[in-house]
């Protein structure tokens, strides 16, 4: 279920193990990231998680604010 | 979470192309001295002066910034208190701006330093002008090259 969450919340799950997802374009991505997030288009997020996510680990997901 | 906005104005590591260019949280000098509401403005001119600075950022415990004394406010009254002698609320910034947009800007508004400050308002550093311009000088020359030919 997802839930919205802070930035230490974020630190907390990604020291135990959780993924990161950026959904914002490609370029943006290559610019600026969370360290170890990967890039997944918006529109195609369901179809590539499926492939690229483990689904035993936190995901936490993230554009550019909370807009 | 709040987005990769709010990460970044936390002066948190990010990785990608930009993470390797100088920015305003890199280029702040972090030992700038501090002082608090309740302080006499002579205490902290000594305390400034022994330091071998011209300004001092006015913090409270939690390190948010409240204002900033500068050489002009350092030389008033030395009985004031802090508070009667700061420049209130001065202008801060993110330290994930690039440090050819503060050069530009600072240059552009004639400000000698500009307080470096998390989305908190918890402060980072000092960014000096002339650090700026420096580092973005360097930068220009790095990526572009020299603008040699003159003998």
């Amino acid at each position: 279920m997802p839930q919205p969450i802070d930035r230490d919340e974020v630190r907390r799950l990604v020291d135990g193990g959780a993924q990161l997802v950026e959904v914002l374009p490609a370029n943006e991505y290559e610019e600026d990231r969370l360290p170890g997030a990967i890039n997944m288009s918006l529109r195609r997020l369901e179809e590539e998680a499926r492939t690229a996510l483990d689904r035993s680990r936190p995901i936490v997901v993230y554009c550019w604010d909370s807009a | 979470m709040d987005g990769k906005l709010d990460w970044l104005a936390a002066g948190l590591p990010s990785e990608g192309t930009n993470a390797e260019r100088p920015r305003a949280g890199n280029v702040a000098r972090k030992d700038v001295p501090t002082c608090r509401l309740d302080e006499r403005l002579g205490d902290v001119r000594d305390r400034v002066r022994e330091a071998r600075w011209d300004a001092c950022v006015v913090v409270n415990e939690e390190r948010v910034v409240f204002g900033l004394l500068r050489s002009p406010e350092l030389e008033t009254n030395l009985d004031l208190g802090i508070e009667g002698a700061m420049r209130p609320g001065p202008s801060t910034f993110r330290p994930f701006v690039s440090i050819e947009e503060m050069a530009a800007f600072m240059i552009e508004h004639d400000l000698d330093s500009s307080p470096i400050t998390t989305s908190d308002g918890r402060l980072v550093g000092l960014l000096r002008r002339q650090d700026a311009a420096k580092a973005a000088l360097e930068l220009h020359e790095k990526e572009h090259g020299s603008h040699g030919g003159r003998t």
